[in-house]
Order: structure tokens, then sequence, then C-alpha cells
């Protein structure tokens, strides 16, 4: 016996208690204070910009093009860039997501198939996002000859996102009571048109939400799109697929380490930086709150 | 009805191609990885680019040693493990034992939103909030350095260590704790002898997870870790971790030169660790799942 437990056993039995309990509260009062770290941490870069960005966010910025070798002006095409990369990485990521979903969840047998799918999704979803750009560079780019393009790009995310959209349309089927699927096919249903009919309807809903947390992290990325899609600076907006665009990302990255003026260009940078995150946390935001009214509803 | 079965076939046949895009991308990147990569063994060792201490790609004639970006990218991921590990576990703890449901409907989206913050707003809030805070505090002659990537990298990895750590103690059945607290355990002693114990394959898979999502993340340590491809001494020391060298120098490589294989060599190598982590982590959550109440 140690002579820290002989101590313990001398104190009367409510003393000992008492220890405990307190050790506990401390304990707890601990991690509850890691956890608020958490929201600190997220109100300190939020508030952050809104306080400095929201004086340079106004119609203007909102709706014209970059003038001034990239001192003044707006950031229009690039938040045209970052909404057409972003649905268009959704295009390709999600029927391709959603049907390996229903493969996955309601075709597969367990076995060695299904193993190796499923190790090479998460390692897909363990894949570094300057690694996704090298790739892209390599194979869309020059490999296909597509140029540096809003179509390289879209590709690009779109194989990143993959993971996050199968992972969502998984989980949306797997909430789909089985008695759903006993009653389609008692009925004289094939599988294909219960999948069709039944299960697919169901689960449409977790699967969008799945489609916009893809989305939102699509648009906030920036390595997959340095070499692939994003430039510096063009005049235009987009026309076609096979052109070089501008993405807010990109232009953050460029404007606060490569600009001319770095220290000039603070409020722009503010600001869009501002704009990207009311973007994707809007989005991210929107997202949880129909989660959250789906999982009630049920 | 044979023409009903074999549109069956048909779609059941379509779906598993459409499956597969998860493999045939996978090793799409690998092969493209080596292809690309493989050719700067023509003009450089494999030991000189492995432990070779000096990275000069544009010199003449170049240097190709990686090992101080690989050491870069291992100490910014030392810190971060130091600040996120703690961190994301204690607030997994406090999400999935001790806080009240309501309190938990609050917290739970905070965390979701700081992982979705942009990683390139993060690094952009490292180099104007962090760095001058670090210079000042510390009178250094600049706060882009390890430590500053460091912290911003464990905003990336708290995300993922948390809700994933989360899911591991929710999976810990009832039973065990309501044993523990019959048998006159405090609610701490039960999460700490009982709860923790018996999710630790899960904790430890999302620690990797984590850990190897900062040593992907690149926008981070490209615009806030300094870029000097030296090996560190000290937290206050500036890195060039393997990530920022390939997002910083692939827009000057020429296509097919030998600095252009040479990143891709850099991005296989990183291919290499992540991949390693991952499978770690997938055979860490086979091997030691809690099976059944018993195996404890």
């Amino acid at each position: 016996m140690s002579p820290e437990n002989a101590a313990r056993k001398t104190l009367p039995a409510g003393r000992r208690h008492g220890r405990r309990r307190a050790v506990q509260a401390t304990a707890f009062a601990l991690f509850r204070l890691f956890a608020v770290v958490n929201g600190m941490a997220l109100a300190l870069v939020v508030g952050f910009l809104v306080v400095r960005g929201w004086r340079a966010v106004n119609l203007t910025f909102l709706t014209q093009a970059p003038m001034d070798s990239m001192t003044a002006g707006g950031i229009l095409p690039c938040i045209a860039g970052t909404l057409l990369l972003a649905f268009g990485a959704m295009l390709v990521a999600f029927p391709l997501g959603v049907a390996a979903a229903v493969y996955l969840n309601e075709y597969a047998r367990p076995g060695l198939i299904v193993r190796i799918i499923r190790l090479s999704i998460n390692n897909l979803a363990g894949v570094p996002s300057v690694v996704f750009g090298l790739f892209g560079l390599a194979f869309f780019v020059i490999y296909l000859k597509m140029g540096v393009s809003l179509l390289a790009g879209c590709l690009t995310l779109g194989a990143m996102s993959l993971p996050v959209i199968i992972g969502a349309s998984e989980e949306a089927l797997k909430s789909v009571p089985q008695t759903y699927r006993e009653a389609s096919l008692a009925l004289g249903a094939t599988k294909w048109q219960t999948i069709w009919r039944v299960l697919l309807p169901a689960a449409l809903p977790g699967m969008l939400t799945g489609g916009i947390l893809g989305l939102s992290r699509a648009a906030g990325e920036t390595a997959p799109i340095m070499f692939t899609a994003a430039v510096f600076f063009t005049p235009k907006m987009p026309k076609s697929i096979f052109d070089e665009i501008m993405a807010l990302p990109y232009h953050i990255y460029v404007l606060a380490t490569a600009g001319t003026n770095i220290e000039k260009t603070r409020p722009l940078q503010y600001g869009s930086a501002l704009v990207l995150i009311a973007l994707v946390l809007g989005m991210n935001l929107f997202a949880i709150v129909w989660r959250a009214r789906l999982r009630r509803n049920r | 009805m044979p023409g009903r079965q074999a549109k069956e076939k048909i779609i059941r046949r379509t779906f598993f191609v459409l499956a597969s895009a998860g493999i045939l991308t996978l090793l799409a990147i690998a092969l493209f990885l080596f292809i690309e990569g493989f050719p700067i063994f023509r003009g450089t060792s494999v030991q000189s680019f492995f432990l070779g201490l000096y990275w000069y790609p544009t010199s003449d004639p170049p240097d190709f040693g990686i090992l101080a970006l690989m050491v870069g990218s291992l100490s910014v991921v030392a810190v971060s493990a130091a600040v996120a590990v703690p961190l994301g576990l204690a607030t997994a703890v406090y999400l999935a034992e001790i806080a009240s449901p309501r309190m938990r409907e609050i917290a739970k989206p905070v965390v979701e939103l700081l992982a979705a913050l942009p990683s390139v707003v993060i690094g952009f809030f490292g180099m104007v909030v962090v760095a001058p805070f670090l210079q000042q505090t510390f009178d250094l002659p600049t706060g882009l350095n390890a430590l500053n990537a460091g912290l911003m990298l464990a905003f990336m990895s708290v995300p993922t260590i948390c809700s994933l750590s989360e899911d591991a103690l929710y999976a810990v059945p009832n039973s065990l704790r309501e044993a523990s607290l019959a048998l006159g355990a405090t609610h701490l002693e039960t999460i700490v002898r009982v709860v923790l114990p018996a999710s630790i394959s899960g904790i430890g898979t999302a620690v990797i997870l984590g850990l190897s999502r900062a040593m992907g993340e690149t926008m981070v340590v490209l615009m806030v870790a300094g870029g000097a491809a030296m090996i560190p001494e000290s937290l206050f020391d500036s890195v060039r971790p393997m990530t920022a060298t390939i997002a910083a120098e692939m827009a000057e490589a020429p296509v097919g030169g030998s600095h252009y294989h040479a990143l891709f060599a850099v991005g296989a190598v990183l291919f290499l660790f992540t991949f390693a982590f991952n499978l770690v982590a997938d055979w860490i959550s086979h091997r030691f799942r809690q099976v059944g109440e018993a195996s404890l």
C-alpha cells in the first residue's frame, strides 16, 4: 500500500468523499475551459475579420473587377470564379459520391472488395490538398491537355470532395428504416425500383446536406486550384470552361503575400477574407441547421 | 421475367463501377506522383535526395536534399500535436460525457464551423495577428516561424480529433458507465478509468488522423512558417515544410525539368507519409476495437 493510500485510509469517509468531489469539480471546470477555448478561437478569427473588413465590403467591392494592378476596385471575378469552381466540383462529385454510397450501403456484401473500396475512400480523404493539386496539374492540365482552366479545377476539387459526399450519403441511406426496404420488396418491386422510388427520395435531404458541406469545402480550398485553375489576375469574366479564372482564396493569398503593395491593400485583403468566410460559414450554418431539423423530424 | 433480372444485373454492375471511382482516383494519384517524381533519381542519388541537407533547386548545379523539408513538416506537426491533442480530446470528453444536451447543441456547431474555416483565412490570421504578437512578445526578428505555424495548424486538427474522439466515446456501452457508478466511482473516475480506456482505439485513430491532416495542410504553413529550408534549432526558427515547398515553387518550375520532378517526388513522399498514417489508423481501429463488454 502506497503512503498516499495509507493516508487516505485514515481520513473519515465524509472528508474523503469531499476531496473526490473537489477533484471532480476542478477537472470538469478544466474540461469546460478547454471546450470554451474552441469557441473563443472561432470568435476571435471571425470577429477580427468582421471588425477589420466590414468597412471594405460595399456594393462597389462586390460588383467590380480589381483595378490599378489589384490595389483598388472589387472582387467580382473572384466571387464568380469561386462559385463556379465549387458548383462544378459538386457536379462531378455529387452523382459519383451518391452512386458509390448506394453501392456500398445497398448492394455490397461485406468482404475483401468492400474493405478495399472503403480503405481507398478513407485514404483519399487523407490525401493532402496540395497533392490533389499536383495530380490535377499532371493529369488534367498536362496529360489531358485541359490547360489551366475552370474544368481542370472543378475535376480536381471534385476528386477531393468525393469522400465527404460518400460519407454523408451513406449516413443518409443508413438512417432510412429497414422497414421501407422490406415493404417495397414485399410489394414486388425490384432492388433498383426500391432504391430509385423509395430509398433515394427518403435519403435525398441528408445527401443534399452533404452536398452543401462539400460545396463549402470546395469553395474554401486554395492549394488544389493553385496549379490547375486559378491565376493571379485576369481582366475578363470566365466565358467557357477552358478559361483560367480568379478565385477568392487564391486572391487573398496573392494579395497578402505577393502583391506589389501589401500594406496598402490590407483593407482589400480583410474584405476578401470576410466575404470568403461569410460564404463558407453561411453554407455550413445552413447545412447544420437543416440537418438538425431533419434529425428532429425523424 | 429474365429481362427484368438482366436489367437489375446491369444496374448492379454500373453501381459497382461508379463505386470504384474512389480506388481509381487514389491509384491515379499515386501513379502520376511516381511517374512525374521518379525521374529526379536520374540526376540525384536516393541518398542525397532523402538525407541531403540542402534544398537549392534553382542554383547551378541545383541541390535537391529534402531532409530539412521533412524535419520542417514533422516539427510543425509536433507543435500542433502538443496543442491540438489535449484540446481536442478534452473538448470531446466535455461534449460526450459532461455537457448538458443544451450546451452540446451550441458547442457542437462551433467545432464544426471551426473545421469549416478555410485554411487560407487561418493563414492570413496567423500573418496579420499572431506573427506581430509573437514578434513583440518574444522580441524576435520575425513572427513567421515553427511555433506560429504549429499553433495555426492546431486550429485545423482540433475539429478532426474532437469529432472522431467524440464518436469513439459515444460508442462505449452505457452499461459500463452504470457499473462503474454503481460501484461508487465518481463521474470523473468513471471517465478516466472506464470510458477513456474503453474507447482508446477510436481515440488513437482520431489523433493519428488529426496529425495526418496537420501534415498535409498547405496554405497555413505556406503563409506563416517562414519558409527557410533549414533544420530548425528552436521553436522560433523559420521552417519550410514539404507542402509549402510544393505550393511555393510549382508555379516557377519549368514542366519536365528536374525542379518539376523534384517537387513531384516531394509530393510522393508526402503522399506516402499520409498514406502510412491512414493505414496505421485503419489498423488500430480494426485491431483494438472494443468487442462486446467483456474485453476491458
